[in-house]
């Protein structure tokens, strides 16, 4: 039989592009919004005027004279479909199947090779996150209001939510970093025309914002956890910021 | 200098109903500037008369001896025992039929993804062999040539967490040929005909850019370069195909 050649074929479908493009862009969009979420949680670690002002900020507080939880519902939303369909579309690439599974953690083993164990790292981090993220996510979704320095503490510690929370960090900042490294690597958007260089750098860029907002991210979960166990007592209280504070009448 | 090596070598031959997957351990005093293929000699010369394994050039251009050394492919011939720790363990290269003991079929696969790929310019007329051929950059064709220096040993696939899972992957190797016509002028295909052959997951989305191929390639091929500008191609190609479905309807 004589090979079949590009034009006996059958015209090929445009799909493994597109969702492995779509895998790319999700994840691109999920990984950057990682980082400001981050950023915004650590609010409570400048003042706890300042978490309130974030919180309300995303419920259009400023711009709309009240706050409107279920713009943040939405949002959350939003997010959530986005991770639904990021980890659909990793769920391709994962090990279809037990024999699949032991060639590559055979091949990892024996090969004892960087970039190969890191995507071990991702599938056993994704798979940590598609169980841990729904619960956070669900919370945020149906009770947006409970956001700000006094909710958000009592959840943590009250609530006893940090063990989730403390799990969650480690996955999502490596998972994230690995994830915009391997993007980098993928597409060719190297930071040096040399790839060795180029990889180098990027490994060290990557490495340092993990360090970073691992750093950022436990300081702030410490900030909730000692602001939880002191407003222990008062749970379930919210926040008022301090020029809304009406003095009690003497 | 006088290192006494000891190397651990997997013997199985698959035709012999007695044979049993085992490893084999030799000693060997190490010589100035022994190669892989020296020490292997040395060893059926001496103890293992029934040793398989495979060399031809030994200077690393042929790409038969590949073999997995200590846990990652590599060339036999162009790998110095004096860079390996006093204990190797080599093993025939995973992903290949095995023939016996170190030695493996990769002819068979490099031909049915060379058929497969049509790895072969495609001309777009019979050339006339009394004219002059057109002539080409000069940077151009070192690029082109810089990709054909891939001398198909197998170490890719060895190396490559994704072919190591799913079998009909065709690696580096096949993808480093498709960007090589992809660059050519004289081949006459285009991105849409590259797409029906690498736009898949058995091509350059199957990737997941593990870089074993890249950081293993004994030829120090650009990979990690040329699968990337594929994947960017295929994917603008990709794109460009939903599109125009669209607009056909
Ligand atoms: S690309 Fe490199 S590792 Fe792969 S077959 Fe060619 S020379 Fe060998
Ligand atoms: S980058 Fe990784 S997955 Fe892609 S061909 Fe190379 S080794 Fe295989
Ligand atoms: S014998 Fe030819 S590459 Fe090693």
């Amino acid at each position: 039989m004589p090979a079949p050649t590009a034009h006996s074929l059958p015209r090929a479908i445009h799909w493994p592009a597109t969702l492995d493009l779509a895998q790319s862009v999700s994840g691109l969009i999920l990984a950057l919004f990682m980082w400001f979420h981050m950023c915004f949680v650590s609010a409570i670690l400048v003042s706890q005027d300042a978490a309130w002002i974030v919180a309300r900020f995303f419920e259009g507080y400023f711009v709309f004279g009240r706050a409107l939880p279920w713009l943040v519902s939405i949002f959350v939303a939003i997010i959530s479909s986005l991770l639904a369909v990021h980890a659909l579309l990793a769920l391709r690439k994962f090990p279809a199947d037990w024999a699949q599974y032991r060639a590559i953690a055979a091949h990892t083993h024996r090969m004892g090779h960087g970039d190969t164990l890191l995507w071990l790292v991702q599938v056993v981090t994704g798979f940590a996150m598609f169980f841990l993220a729904p619960v956070h996510l669900y919370t945020m979704m149906t009770r947006p209001e409970l956001i700000g320095p006094f909710e958000s503490a009592d959840r943590v510690w009250s609530g006893f939510y940090w063990p989730l929370y403390l799990i969650l960090l480690f996955m999502v900042e490596i998972h994230g970093g690995v994830g915009l490294y391997r993007l980098a690597l993928k597409w060719g958007w190297l930071p040096a025309g040399d790839t060795r260089a180029g990889r180098r750098r990027l490994a060290l860029v990557k490495w340092a914002l993990t360090a970073f907002f691992l750093t950022l991210g436990l300081a702030s979960l410490g900030a909730y956890i000692k602001l939880g166990q002191e407003h222990a007592l008062q749970a379930g209280e919210p926040y008022v910021p301090t020029w809304l504070r009406v003095e009690p009448a003497q | 200098m006088s290192r006494v090596l000891s190397i651990s070598i997997f013997r199985h031959n698959p035709r012999d109903p007695a044979s049993v997957p085992h490893m084999e351990t030799h000693e060997l005093a190490e010589a100035p500037g022994m190669t892989l293929f020296i020490a292997l000699n040395r060893l059926r010369e001496t103890v293992a008369p029934d040793l398989s394994f495979d060399f031809v050039c030994r200077a690393g251009v042929c790409g038969s001896c590949a073999m997995v050394i200590n846990g990652r492919p590599g060339l036999a011939c162009r790998t110095l025992t004096a860079a390996l720790p006093e204990h190797i363990s080599l093993h025939p290269l995973p992903g290949f039929a095995l023939i016996a003991d170190l030695s493996v079929d990769t002819g068979t696969w490099m031909r049915e993804l060379a058929e497969s790929l049509e790895t072969w310019v495609h001309l777009a007329a019979e050339p006339d062999i009394d004219l002059l051929e057109a002539p080409m950059e000069p940077k151009l064709a070192e690029e082109i040539y810089e990709l054909d220096r891939c001398i198909e040993c197998g170490c890719c696939i060895a190396a490559c967490g994704t072919a190591q899972m799913r079998p009909g992957f065709v690696g580096a190797v096949g993808l480093n040929k498709i960007a090589r016509f992809r660059l050519d002028p004289a081949d006459s295909r285009d991105d849409a005909d590259y797409f029906e052959l690498v736009g898949n997951d058995q091509g350059i989305f199957g990737c997941m850019s593990l870089m074993g191929c890249e950081d293993l390639c004994p030829k120090e091929l650009p990979l990690q370069t040329q699968l990337a500008w594929l994947r960017r191609g295929m994917a603008r190609q990709g794109l460009r195909g939903i599109f125009k479905k669209k607009d056909n309807e």
